[in-house]
């Protein structure tokens, strides 16, 4: 039977062509918008996640209500007695302590003084102890253009963008110039060991990155860290799992008027990615939803032109003595066909690009310039397992349900008149 | 007897009648004497500024983690040409500044290096306290730079004070307005309000410790706080200062950073 559907489908193309066109293009459009939201939202959040947020984040109180000022003299003080309660708390999540801060490079001349200068964004991250993932987690390693990443104390990584303003190259020495956590004047040479590029204009303007000791000596914090981050082992952000975390750490530090209390924060509650998390789903699902809907008018619409046009092939195997349940179920059997055909081949071809996409990217860095937020400027496409079914059902049963609709004409033939009809 | 009572009593009436005759002349002559605002802020300056300073200070810190000294010894010509030296504690000592016009060096022995700050790094905090490079360094005259007038009388600390009100001439001083307790006596500002462009107060001065030295008046105790930071602000306490006292040009070269 399905063989027979099937060869009159080949064989009549004006039957089967504009349908199968339609749920290709319909399924395509489909995956190819749901890998590309995935992808971009889901950079967006992964991005944030390793460079700022973490799945969860410990700072003090008062550093966390002046965020964005990096203020380090509210920085978290006794963090090795802090991390071995979390191993305790959560031994699952990875902590990592990190110190965010700002200051400016000073680049030497001849005569030991001032060639060139600029203000820098820094970050100090365990680099140097062996198996700290900490330089995969920010893909530093990848990230390198000129030079190595760093192999001993005293050596630090500037983003490329930055080392060519201040005409500097790996192997030379540069001076970090900011404020200690008590605010005495942090002055300390560094040899450039190599020079980055993360894909993110807010963060190339001017980042630098050195091993979180070398930060702790520097900037006179013992023991200290500006952040702890916490990543999950699924590398995902899990919103129950963060949300429980949050209140179990919160019964353990409830003092509200100490700002240098401990407190944890969710991914959702920062950088704003709570929003972008929401809308990332809610586009997803109106995606879908719409598709849905729009297919099955439009293959309704195609089921309804095809069953007049079909009319008299309707009606003359209706006289021959078909059953009119035996013509609707082979009409329902071809949209079935059409459906799969079409549904395979829209997420075949959608699924070829996306995996293009998701390995060369789309790079919109000339959009970016100015760019405050942390947006990676290398857009992908992420290729997820609802990629594969997520345009497959809804082209399938779209095809299905519109030819059903507009197949329901059949029971409405009298067998009396047939006749005359084909007359 | 009576003739001599009665020729006190004339005495007194006449001593009498002649005050109240003359009191609104006497009141006038007071308030004739009340100096205007310009004349005010000239006296500030003559107490105030000098050719050049010498000076030994203390600055104490009050941060929210605690409170640090550092000790400092300062040359300075004008108002264009500083040169401070930290003398403690451990990790400051022998950090040196030199500030020429509006260029600002310095010098740190950990790194061996001499770096340059300009432009908008001088409004930031020197040290982690409430003063900038460009507080610590000021020593503009006041008549060259601001615009007074007096708003009204008031009393601080039991000392009987002109309040002035003063608006910058040129929008390039970080405090575009300020408000000054001048005591009356000395004139020497016992309090000050400094505020942005935009009429939000940055920081509050308060003076005390106020001395007789080489004949001027002078604060050598000075609360600073700065109003957009958390914290007990920073106390500038001056141990010795001399002024109009001849220093040598090298003093001022980027040679005597090292």
């Amino acid at each position: 039977m399905i063989r027979f559907l099937f060869k009159g489908l080949l064989r009549d193309k004006q039957r089967s062509l504009l349908p199968i066109i339609v749920v290709i293009i319909g399924v395509f459009l489909t995956v190819l918008m749901h890998t590309w939201i995935k992808g971009v939202f889901g950079d967006v959040v992964d991005f944030n996640a390793k460079f700022a947020t973490g799945h969860v984040k410990i700072m003090t109180r008062g550093y966390s209500d002046k965020l964005e000022q990096l203020p380090n003299d509210l920085a978290l003080t006794g963090v090795d007695d802090l991390l071995a309660e979390l191993a305790v708390i959560s031994p699952d999540i990875q902590w990592s302590s990190r110190i965010r801060f700002g200051g400016l490079v000073d680049v030497p001349d001849e005569n030991n003084e001032t060639k060139t200068q600029g203000p820098a964004v820094a970050w100090g991250i365990d680099l140097l102890t062996p198996g700290s993932p900490e330089a995969e987690r920010m893909k530093i390693p990848s990230s390198i253009i000129r030079g190595r990443i760093p192999e001993k104390p005293g050596e630090i990584l500037l983003s490329e963008d930055f080392a060519k303003r201040l005409e500097v190259e790996p192997g030379q020495i540069v001076t970090f110039f900011g404020s200690t956590m008590l605010g005495g004047m942090a002055m300390q040479n560094f040899i450039l060991a190599g020079t980055v590029r993360f894909g993110t204009q807010a963060v190339d303007r001017g980042a630098l990155v050195m091993d979180l000791e070398d930060a702790r000596l520097v900037l006179d914090m013992p023991d200290a860290a500006g952040e702890v981050l916490g990543f999950f082992p699924s590398g995902l952000y899990e919103d129950d799992r963060a949300k429980a975390l949050v209140d179990a750490f919160a019964e353990r530090y409830h003092d509200q008027e100490n700002l240098f209390e401990p407190t944890m924060v969710t991914l959702r509650d920062q950088n704003d990615l709570g929003s972008i998390v929401d809308y990332m789903d809610v586009v997803t699902g109106l995606i879908s939803f719409i598709f849905i809907l729009a297919m099955s008018l439009v293959l309704w619409n195609a089921g309804l032109l095809g069953g007049l046009r079909r009319y008299g092939e309707v009606g003359l195997r209706l006289a021959m003595g078909e059953s009119k349940g035996q013509v609707y179920r082979s009409m329902l059997g071809e949209a079935v066909l059409i459906g799969l055909v079409g549904s395979v081949i829209g997420t075949a071809l959608a699924l070829g690009i996306s995996y293009w996409l998701q390995n060369n990217g789309i790079d919109l860095s000339g959009m970016m310039k100015g760019a405050s937020m942390m947006l990676p400027s290398v857009f992908r496409t992420q290729v997820t397992t609802p990629a594969f079914y997520v345009g497959f059902l809804p082209g399938l049963f779209a095809t299905v349900i519109g030819t059903g609709l507009a197949g329901i004409g059949i029971y409405k033939r009298k067998t009396a008149q047939l006749f005359k009809e084909l007359e | 007897m009576k003739n001599v009572i009665t020729l006190n009593t004339r005495k007194t009436l006449i001593t009498l009648l002649s005050l109240i005759i003359l009191l609104p002349y006497l009141s006038i002559s007071l308030l004739g004497q009340t100096p205007t605002a310009q004349q005010i802020l000239e006296r500030i300056d003559r107490n105030q500024s000098a050719d050049s300073r010498i000076f030994t200070a203390s600055m104490i810190i009050h941060a929210q983690r605690g409170e640090r000294t550092m000790e400092m010894k300062i040359w300075s010509v004008g108002d264009q040409k500083s040169f401070t030296e930290y003398l403690a504690p451990a990790r400051e000592k022998g950090t040196k500044m030199l500030k020429l016009a509006d260029q600002l060096w310095m010098y740190s022995p950990s790194a061996d290096r001499t770096i340059q700050i300009s432009g908008h790094m001088l409004r930031q905090s020197v040290m982690g306290s409430d003063l900038s490079y460009e507080d610590m360094m000021d020593d503009q005259r006041l008549t060259d730079n601001y615009d007074a007038q007096v708003v009204g009388p008031d009393t601080l600390g039991g000392r009987d004070c002109w309040v002035l009100e003063l608006r910058a001439r040129s929008t390039d001083l970080a405090y575009q307005r300020r408000k000054m307790w001048i005591d009356r006596e000395r004139y020497v500002p016992l309090k000050e309000e400094l505020y942005a462009k935009s009429g939000k107060l940055l920081k509050q001065t308060l003076l005390s410790d106020v001395k007789l030295i080489d004949g001027r008046w002078f604060p050598t105790r000075v609360v600073y706080q700065d109003m957009l930071k958390l914290g007990g602000g920073t106390e500038f306490v001056i141990h010795e200062i001399r002024f109009n006292v001849p220093i040598a040009e090298s003093t001022f070269n980027k040679s005597m950073l090292k």
